[in-house]
């Protein structure tokens, strides 16, 4: 397999990729390296990953971040019912307490967690750690030694290797500086929002049905409106909403109806302050740029 | 940007590939061993006799931040491609532009050898520095710096610098408990602790008789306080002085600056335990007291110099300033932003706002409010106890 190769079958996949990212998941695939995106919020990041599991037939295991996350959410937790209920049991029979104690801390009542999940597949999944930013920084020590190693210590219970190296995707927005020493162990790839050439190509995959005038207005409308001062600026998920809205509502071109072009923006334009910021003028006036 | 001459009698590619990774580390990206072997690993899988794809390999592998990854090509076409010599003046010249706008700390790496070139006020800035790190307040008295030296000790009573300092230390005290969102073991807490139930119940035939709890342990806060103490600060600058000697004095983790056209520490000097003579050292230090300001140039410097070891996602920044700056407002705006990427909140105290009809219009100003948690006036001593529930809710 070739880095180009992986692009042309992302791109068969829905999912258009440039140069520079196709290249960074090849080697992330190719090497076993865990793979770090960066960008704004909505260019795709999370997608890649779910294309990646798709391509590979495999499966995705996501872990959520947020702050407060713990080992007991991302790693493993043991099944407190079942432990008591064995114990019980057990202790009727009145089997000495070491030898409980074996027991009930067995791997048959460990509950997996994500990560611990990710290593013990037999095919090697895809570990997508979402917005790894959010976590707290000892969370990161946590994962530094899952990244490495492969590996998990349970007390009770010892080393779990790994059965399969996971793919790692690792994605954040920069909601705080990551600690160097992960950053170190990863490959990475800033993901910017497309160009146009890209942006089209995206819609054409996702929107075979609409026509190229509108689609290109459609784009070209999107770009010019992320140059804006806006809060949050509207990425590709976003565009494609418009479009399926622009499509539904049977529009084929953005200068016919300002007043129902303007209604629409509700696709884009996610906070009150931005809808503020583009009334009807603004946005003929990027209709006319976009045209 | 430095330049690594390409090796012209270099043996194989591993050597001409630990060659370009020197060419980076003396180039500001930090790429190790373990980044050459992985890099060497890289190559083998894409076609080394392609360029671009060389490029796009080689920057996944070494880059470790979007701003390693803008800088890249440059260093790639430098090393691999000759193009070091040749373009030596314009590249420097172009990185050091390029990340004053982008990026306070990396600003001294990316020009590298030819050290802060262009910028008008870096020796004043170098002076600092050192003054700073050197811990004993020793500063060289500045250019700008007007030639009255203020007397800090005729501007207030010693009762109503009383009262500000307890104000500040009850601040101090309040701020300390932000507390965290991880639980660990704790005699009372909010939540069970299952594990640790479970284990000790083993010994009693499963009946959970003695229950542990954990809870959210408390996490103290890191104060930073930041004092502006230019010619339109003069009037608040002791009682603010006295403010940050209480945040001092209460907690060792706390960290206070103070700047006018340079940036000194003076945690060492507020620390001392005589008020008067903490003063004194503070007017012997602050030779450039009352004269113009780089709010933004000290923000930067800031950054650069003490930021990595003093802030973190536990860090409350707090800015005592009127905002008027007389550097361009794109280096606040670009400084607070990169403040606040790692993760410190950030409080501006302006003694203005509590005028009446008083608007943050002033550029600097302006160009700081997107990135502030907090925004308060200042102008009383009741305005900054107002601080404390504020700080309280964190």
């Amino acid at each position: 397999m070739s880095w180009h190769k992986l692009q042309v079958d992302l791109s068969n996949t829905g999912y258009v990729a440039s140069d520079d990212l196709a290249m960074a998941l090849f080697l992330g695939v190719t090497l076993g390296k865990p793979l770090l995106l960066e960008g704004p919020a909505g260019v795709g990041k999370t997608q890649i990953a779910k294309t990646l599991a798709e391509l590979q037939d495999t499966k995705l295991i996501r872990l959520q971040c947020y702050e407060g996350l713990d080992a007991s959410h991302a790693i493993y937790e043991w099944n407190y019912q079942r432990q008591l209920l064995s114990i019980r049991a057990a202790s009727e029979e009145h089997k000495p307490s070491d030898e409980i104690e074996d027991h009930v801390f067995s791997e048959k009542f460990l509950l997996q967690r994500p990560l611990l999940e990710a290593i013990r597949q037999d095919k090697p999944a895809v570990l997508l750690i979402d917005e790894i930013d959010r976590a707290d920084e000892e969370f990161e020590a946590y994962l530094l030694e899952i990244l490495s190693d492969f590996q998990i210590t349970i007390p009770e219970i010892g080393t779990i290797e790994a059965r399969s190296r996971p793919h790692v995707i690792l994605t954040a927005n920069g909601a705080r500086d990551l600690s160097d020493a992960l950053r170190r162990r990863c490959l990475y790839n800033y993901v910017d929002y497309p160009d146009r050439r890209t942006e089209m190509a995206i819609l054409a995959k996702r929107c075979p049905a609409l026509e190229d005038r509108l689609a290109e207005q459609i784009v070209g409308f999107v770009q010019a409106l992320r140059k804006e001062e806006l809060e949050k600026k509207p990425g590709i998920a976003e565009m494609l909403d418009w479009a399926a809205a622009l499509a539904g509502l049977g529009i084929n071109d953005l200068a016919d109806d300002p007043e129902q072009t303007q209604a629409t923006l509700v696709c884009l334009l996610k906070t009150e302050r931005d809808r503020a910021a583009v009334p009807k003028e603004v946005q003929q006036r990027l209709v006319g740029k976009a045209a | 940007m430095q330049v690594t001459r390409f090796p012209e009698r270099a043996g194989g590619p591993a050597e001409r590939l630990a060659g370009f990774m020197a060419h980076l580390r003396m180039n500001g990206i930090p790429a190790g061993l373990g980044e050459t072997e992985t890099a060497l690993a890289a190559l083998g899988a894409v076609d080394a006799n392609r360029i671009g794809e060389v490029r796009s390999a080689l920057r996944a592998v070494c880059a470790g931040d979007a701003e390693q990854e803008r800088r890249f090509d440059e260093l790639f076409d430098a090393y691999w491609l000759n193009r070091g010599r040749k373009r030596d003046g314009t590249a420097a010249t172009h990185s050091s532009r390029n990340t004053k706008a982008q990026s306070g700390s990396n600003y001294r790496l990316a020009s590298g050898a030819t050290d802060d070139d262009g910028d008008a006020d870096t020796p004043d800035d170098g002076n600092a520095g050192e003054a700073g790190r050197s811990g004993t307040g020793r500063l060289v008295a500045s250019k700008i710096s007007t030639i009255e030296k203020t007397d800090l000790r005729k501007l207030m009573t010693p009762e109503d610098l009383e009262l500000a300092e307890r104000v500040a230390e009850k601040i101090a005290r309040s701020i300390r408990d932000r507390r965290s969102r991880r639980r660990k073991a704790a005699l009372s807490g909010d939540a069970l602790d299952m594990r640790k139930i479970l284990r000790k119940s083993v010994q009693r035939g499963g009946e959970p008789i003695e229950l542990f709890r954990k809870a959210r342990p408390d996490r103290p806060v890191n104060i930073v306080a930041i004092l502006d103490v230019s010619g339109s600060m003069t009037v608040y600058a002791r009682v603010f002085l006295a403010f940050l000697k209480g945040l001092i004095s209460a907690d060792r983790r706390t960290d206070a600056y103070l700047f006018h056209t340079q940036l000194v520490r003076i945690s060492d000097a507020l620390r001392d335990t005589d008020t008067m003579r903490a003063v004194n050292r503070l007017s012997i230090m602050a030779k450039g007291f009352g004269g113009g300001t780089k709010i933004g140039a000290n923000l930067k410097q800031f950054n650069a110099q003490y930021a990595a070891q003093s802030i973190n996602g536990r860090s409350v920044v707090i800015i005592l300033s009127d905002g008027y700056d007389t550097d361009p407002p794109e280096i606040i705006d670009e400084a607070l932003a990169r403040l606040k990427r790692r993760g410190a909140r950030i409080v501006w105290l302006n003694p203005l706002k509590g005028w009446e009809g008083y608007a943050p219009v002033a550029r600097g100003m302006a160009a700081a409010l997107p990135h502030l948690d907090h925004f308060a006036a200042a102008n009383t001593l009741a305005d900054l106890a107002a601080l404390e529930p504020w700080l309280n809710r964190l």
